[in-house]
Order: structure tokens, then C-alpha cells, then sequence
């Protein structure tokens, strides 16, 4: 026991002297949270549009000034033709025009039917239709003000709610995603990567034919990266909540003991890539593809799982993170209690169990 | 002018006698373009839906199957509990609640006004907003056709009516992979250059060989381009690869010219690659530098415009995308992929990178010392 002590304390001079690795390790999730808390929205606005107005009337003027107000767009102005809308479209300077036709004020109030052209960049599909929407929206807008309000007959209307997420916030949806991926990294990636580098530098040459269990040695590396995750899950706990504003609605012990659960998932999985592999290069190149790319896009947190194909769908039940991230969302965001997420935690359980076996059965006490 | 020959050669060597790395090289983006493109699509379907019907009657059975007709949504269950219903959205099961009041049918057609009640699972919240939008507009047509039904319409406007038609340019059949697979592709360039190059200086620091090196007379930018050519090598392969792959797979060919996607690729790979040199300059050891590069990269391309356009960001984030190489690239893709843009149309876009490549580069130069 006081060998391991000694060598959890070696490790954590490692770790402490390297001041860079260290601030960096601190600073992911404050940056993580910050690009994702505030850069990150699907929402639309200030788009620059072009409108070519061949009427130049009233009405015409008047619904330009509309789309003007709207927050959604930008009005860019020097776009007169035809055919200069290919052009803008193709330096990117406009993502939708609107066409109005010649004589559109006269056509509107003589036969009561004007029409208005939506030209939409669709390179990217979904901001196209939300465009398009958004324009629409207020064109509608313009024509049920010209009618004045007035009651129709037989109306069915629709009332919305919003649950768990009545502002309708993005954060919510990706803090337990980041927290996957601090956890990934700082666990998994360093650790491994910590092990091989000893094989790589042969100092584990040294350790190997010392009178220590191999084992224990290993086992200590990874208590510093245990104790960075849980400092990291705090700082992410604690910036959600008071930066963010994303309450923690369930148990909080609860959910601390799962994000200390899946850190120990993890480690076992960082310990298992670094008996597979002798090159901190292979090491990285492994926990990036095996680990990473996975929980960005399998966990269902960048994107939804239900509309992959399905062998994705299948394979996605053996990446970690998407269980995680399960637990922590309806845990955290829908306040859910243990009865609720105890299957998925058993699955991180068994998982750990496997890894740990799995990595214990890989490792060599020799070195060809 | 041989110095340079002769590292080059090392080089090559070390890249091609590593089989792990060379393998990973070469799996990376096949794997990546054939799995990201199918699970990074955003487009909102599948929205699973709960009734919950207090009110069986014609109407709400008419509504129910007007919804169910198309296939966004999917019916998980078809219930008249509400605590039931909300047990699905606790669980996953669904992410809509549609309510059908009591006398839903009565209140339509006697006292001309019924409300429905839908709740969502907003956790998402893109998803719950599109579809309860959709829905929306399939009860506003069930509600109009209702309306139909009591009231003649007349043959001519009686309100001015505006028609708003839409027209979808540069990709009409609205395809999300012609959108996503040329902004991973750039991802990939981006990763594996930066990576490798950042690694491969840090291991000749950490394995000791630097020395070496540092006592021979070979200069210090014949040392940086030394290292420079062969990733710059490997990442046109791995673009190429990376366009047979998304032409054999998704049928995509360029509208634009292959050659002006070559020759802006050359220049960011440039670019890249300098900041793996700078990057490597700084490090002491391979998890030193694999983290900072790490971080750098996870900046670069959250913030690049793959996953979220650029012009719904906030100020702060827009203005430092100007910094960032990734997004160039990546909208220079799309302009060139999908509308034909020209070696004119990205004229800027091209000075600015090359812009980049020259002052990465040299920082990396001037920063790099041949003595410890």
C-alpha cells in the first residue's frame, strides 16, 4: 500500500510540473462550455438577403421595410438584376433573394393576387427552409394586416408547451454532451497516452523488473487523471449552472456518483488502449478515432440517433458515451431519479467490468 | 538543395515504415466519410408522437390520420391518459404530445373555436421546434379543410391574397450529404495535417534525435521543409481519396473545376501544416503537443461553420472565425462543390490562406531553435 502511494505521488508530480498540460486540461471545459454555451446556435439571424423589387411601389416599399426590421435579415442593397443574383449567390454574399414582380401593388388590390418569388441558397438545407419560412412568415404577416383582424369560423387553435426546456435553450442539450467529452479526453486519451509514453521512453523497462506489481503501477497513473476528471465535472457542473443557466433539476449526488462512474469507464478504456498499443502516436490515433469521433457522433448529443441508419443505430449501443449521455440528461435536465436510469447504469457497469478484464488480460509484465 | 533531398528522403521513410500510422492515415477518412455523413444528418424526421384522445370522435380520428399520413411522424401510441403519454417523453419514447380536448368536435362546429394542446420534448430544442411546426401547419390544414365543409367558398378573392412560391437553388432536392461530406473532408485534411506534423518534430524532441540534427549543418527552414513536404504530400492524397470516396459513394461530383479545389487545397494545406510546425515548437512532449493541437483543432472547428453557419453567431465568434483557417476552407468547398464557384469567386479566400501559410510558417521557422 505504501508503494502505491509513493508511485500516485510520482504521477501527480508528473502531471503538476507540466504547467501547460495542466491549464490546458483546466481550460477544455471553460472553452468547451463557452463556444457551445454561446457561439453554437442553429438559430437564424441577421442573414443577408437581396430583394429585387421590379415594382418599386407602395406596397412593395412597405414590405421591404418589414423584412428590413426583422432581426432575421440583413438587407443587402446593390443587387438591381437578374443577373446579378447568381453571382452573389456564388460569392456567398446573399443566402436568399426575394423577387417581387413588376406591378405587384396592381395586381394586389385590382385582383386581390400577387405573387412573390423566394429564391433560397440551398446548399445547406435546413437554413434554407427556415429562410424561407422566416420570409414567408412575414409576407403573411404584411397580407393578414391588410385584411384587418377578423374572426374565421370554425377555428382550431393550437396551444404549445415547452417541457423541461421552456426557453428553448441549446445549452441543455449539450452540457452532458461536453462532459462526455472533457471526460473522454482527460481520462481516457491522457492516461493511455501517459502509459505508453513510459514503453516509449523504456522506463517501464525499469518498472517492469521492479518488485512492484505491475498492475498497481498502472492503477496509480490513472488516480491524478481521476481526480482531474472530478475537478473538471465540477467546474462543468458549476458553469452550467451559474453561467448557463442550466439547473440541475434531479439528485445531485446521483448524478456526481454517475459522472464518477463513467470517468472509471473510461480510465478502464484508456488502460485498455494503452496495453494495445506501443507508440503514443497509435495511442492517440486510436483514443481519436475509437473514442472521439464516436462520442461526437454516435452519442446522440450532435446529432439524433433515431434518424441514422440502422446498423448505426446498433453500433451506437457500444460506444459509452451515448449511455452517459442518456443518464446525465434525464438526470440533470429532466430530473429523473435512480429508478428511471438504473438499466443504462448497469450497462456502464458491465461495460467497465469488460474493459477492465478485457485490459488486465492484454497486459504484458514483459516487453519484447 | 541536397540537404533537403536527403531529409526528405528520411522522412518518407519514417512515415511509410510505420505501418500503424500509415494504416491509420489511410482508414481515417474512409471510415469517416462513410459513417459521418449517415449519422450527422440534421435533418428533422422520425419525430415520434404520442395522441393522447379525449374525445374519439370523427374529427379527432380524421386529424390523427392526417398526421400519421405523412412520414415525419411516427405514432408510438394512441392513448387517453396524459400521465401515460408523458411516461413515453420521460423514457425517449416520444418527443410530441398532441392532446385532443374533450368535445374537440362540439366546440369546432358550435362554438366555432377548439384549442389542441401540444407538448414537446424540448430538450432539443431545433427538433421541437420544426416539429411543432409541422404539426401546426398539418392541423391548419385539417382545420381549412373542417372549414370547407360548413362554408362555400367563392370562385374569386375576395381578400388580397400574396402567393409566396420558393425555389431551392444550387441544391433542389434539398440534399443534406452534397452539404455535409465536402465540409468533412476538410475536417479531415485539417486533422491529419495538423496532427501528424505537430507529433512528428515533438518525437524527435522527446526520442532525443533532434540532436542529432541540431549538430549537423542542414538550416533551419531546409529542416522545417524538410518536415513540411511530406505531410503536404499525404493530405493531397488523402483529399484525393477523400473525392473518389465521396464520388463512388455519395455521387458527388464538383460543379466547379477539380483543379481549383486542388490548387486552394495546396495553399491551406500550407497553412495547416504551419500551425502543426508552430504548434510543435512549442511542445516538449508528444501529449503536450497532442493536447494543445487538440485544443486548438476543437476551437477551429466547432467554430468553422460544419455544424452551425457563421452568420448566427454571436459578434465575438464571427470576428475570430476571420482567423480561422478551417472556415475558409470549408465554405470554399461548399461555393465550389455545389455552385461552381470559380478560381475568381474565391480570390479573397485564397489570399487570405496563403496570408495564413506565410505567417504560420514563419513563426514556426523563427521559433523553432536548433539549440535546447
Amino acid at each position: 500500500m505504501r508503494q502505491f502511494l509513493f508511485f500516485v505521488k510520482k504521477e501527480f508530480f508528473h502531471l503538476w510540473r507540466d504547467k501547460r498540460t495542466m491549464l490546458i486540461l483546466f481550460g477544455m471545459p471553460l472553452m468547451q462550455i463557452l463556444i457551445f454555451g454561446f457561439a453554437l446556435t442553429n438559430e437564424v439571424k441577421n442573414t443577408r438577403i437581396a430583394i429585387l423589387d421590379n415594382s418599386k411601389d407602395e406596397t412593395t416599399a412597405e414590405i421591404i421595410q418589414q423584412l428590413e426590421a426583422s432581426r432575421y435579415f440583413d438587407v443587402v442593397k446593390n443587387i438591381h438584376s437578374n443577373e446579378a443574383l447568381e453571382p452573389a449567390f456564388k460569392e456567398g454574399k446573399i443566402k436568399l433573394a426575394v423577387v417581387f414582380p413588376s406591378r405587384f401593388q396592381y395586381s394586389l388590390s385590382h385582383g386581390n393576387d400577387a405573387s412573390v418569388q423566394l429564391i433560397a441558397d440551398a446548399t445547406d438545407p435546413n437554413v434554407a427552409n427556415t429562410l424561407t419560412n422566416y420570409a414567408t412568415a412575414i409576407i403573411m404577416d404584411y397580407q393578414a394586416n391588410l385584411k384587418g383582424h377578423q374572426d374565421f369560423p370554425y377555428t382550431i387553435n393550437t396551444e404549445m408547451r415547452m417541457l423541461y426546456n421552456p426557453q428553448l435553450k441549446g445549452s441543455y442539450n449539450f452540457v452532458p454532451g461536453v462532459m462526455a467529452m472533457v471526460l473522454m479526453l482527460v481520462c481516457a486519451m491522457m492516461t493511455s497516452i501517459s502509459i505508453v509514453r513510459e514503453k516509449e521512453m523504456g522506463t517501464m523497462e525499469v518498472i517492469l523488473v521492479s518488485p512492484i506489481v505491475p498492475i498497481r503501477v498502472v492503477i496509480a497513473k490513472m488516480v491524478p487523471y481521476f481526480l482531474l476528471s472530478s475537478v473538471n465535472i465540477g467546474s462543468i457542473l458549476l458553469l452550467s449552472v451559474f453561467v448557463l443557466d442550466v439547473p440541475i433539476q434531479g439528485n445531485l449526488a446521483l448524478l456526481v456518483g454517475e459522472c464518477l462512474l463513467f470517468s472509471i469507464t473510461v480510465l478502464a478504456l484508456g488502460l485498455l488502449i494503452s496495453s494495445v498499443s506501443d507508440s503514443q502516436q497509435v495511442a492517440m490515433l486510436i483514443s481519436l478515432m475509437g473514442l472521439f469521433l464516436p462520442t461526437i457522433m454516435l452519442s446522440g448529443f450532435m446529432f439524433p440517433i433515431e434518424n441514422m441508419p440502422v446498423p448505426l443505430q446498433v453500433i451506437s449501443n457500444i460506444v459509452p458515451s451515448k449511455w452517459f449521455y442518456y443518464i446525465v440528461k434525464n438526470v440533470m435536465i429532466k430530473g429523473l431519479g435512480f429508478e428511471h436510469v438504473w438499466k443504462e447504469t448497469l450497462v456502464l457497469v458491465a461495460m467497465t467490468f469488460f474493459f477492465m478484464v478485457a485490459s488486465l488480460k492484454k497486459f504484458k509484465t514483459r516487453l519484447e | 538543395m541536397r540537404a533537403l533531398r536527403i531529409l526528405l528522403e528520411k522522412e518518407f521513410r519514417q512515415v511509410f515504415r510505420n505501418p500503424a500510422i500509415l494504416r491509420m492515415i489511410f482508414m481515417m477518412p474512409a471510415v469517416q466519410l462513410l459513417i459521418m455523413p449517415l449519422a450527422a444528418d440534421y435533418e428533422v424526421k422520425n419525430v415520434k408522437l404520442c395522441v393522447v384522445d379525449f374525445d374519439h370522435s370523427s374529427y379527432s380520428r380524421k386529424l390523427v390520420n392526417k398526421i400519421t399520413a405523412t412520414d415525419y411522424f411516427q405514432l408510438i401510441d394512441y392513448t387517453d391518459s396524459y400521465s401515460k403519454a408523458l411516461v413515453y417523453v420521460e423514457h425517449d419514447e416520444a418527443d410530441l404530445i398532441l392532446q385532443i380536448p374533450s368535445s374537440f368536435e362540439k366546440q369546432v362546429v358550435k362554438e366555432d373555436k377548439a384549442t389542441l394542446f401540444l407538448a414537446l420534448n424540448a430538450i432539443n430544442g431545433v427538433k421541437a421546434n420544426l416539429g411543432g411546426a409541422y404539426l401546426r401547419s398539418i392541423i391548419g390544414d385539417f382545420n381549412r379543410e373542417v372549414r370547407l365543409e360548413w362554408v362555400q367558398v367563392p370562385r374569386v378573392n375576395t381578400q388580397p391574397t400574396i402567393q409566396v412560391s420558393s425555389i431551392n437553388w444550387f441544391n433542389p432536392l434539398m440534399n443534406y450529404q452534397i452539404f455535409m461530406v465536402p465540409g468533412i473532408l476538410v475536417i479531415l485534411v485539417t486533422m491529419v495535417g495538423a496532427f501528424l506534423s505537430a507529433l512528428n518534430i515533438v518525437k524527435e524532441k522527446e526520442v532525443g534525435t533532434i540532436e542529432q540534427i541540431n549538430v549537423t549543418p542542414i538550416r533551419k527552414h531546409q529542416f522545417i521543409l524538410g518536415k513540411l513536404i511530406p505531410f503536404w504530400v499525404l493530405g493531397l492524397i488523402i483529399l484525393t481519396i477523400g473525392m473518389i470516396i465521396s464520388w463512388a459513394v455519395y455521387g458527388i461530383v464538383p460543379s466547379g473545376s477539380i483543379l481549383t479545389i486542388y490548387v486552394f487545397a495546396a495553399v491551406y494545406q500550407l497553412a495547416v501544416l504551419g500551425m502543426g510546425l508552430l504548434v510543435s515548437t512549442f511542445a516538449n512532449t508528444q501529449q503536450q503537443a497532442m493536447l494543445l493541437s487538440f485544443f486548438l483543432m476543437m476551437i477551429f472547428i466547432l467554430l468553422g461553420g460544419l455544424y452551425t453557419s457563421i452568420e448566427s453567431m454571436p459578434m465575438w465568434a464571427q470576428a475570430f472565425t476571420k482567423f480561422n483557417p478551417v472556415s475558409y476552407f470549408i465554405e470554399v468547398m461548399r461555393m465550389v462543390v455545389l455552385k461552381g464557384s470559380t478560381l475568381y469567386d474565391i480570390r479573397s479566400h485564397l489570399f487570405i490562406v496563403f496570408l495564413f501559410a506565410i505567417v504560420l510558417n514563419g513563426f514556426a521557422v523563427w521559433n523553432y531553435r536548433k539549440r535546447n
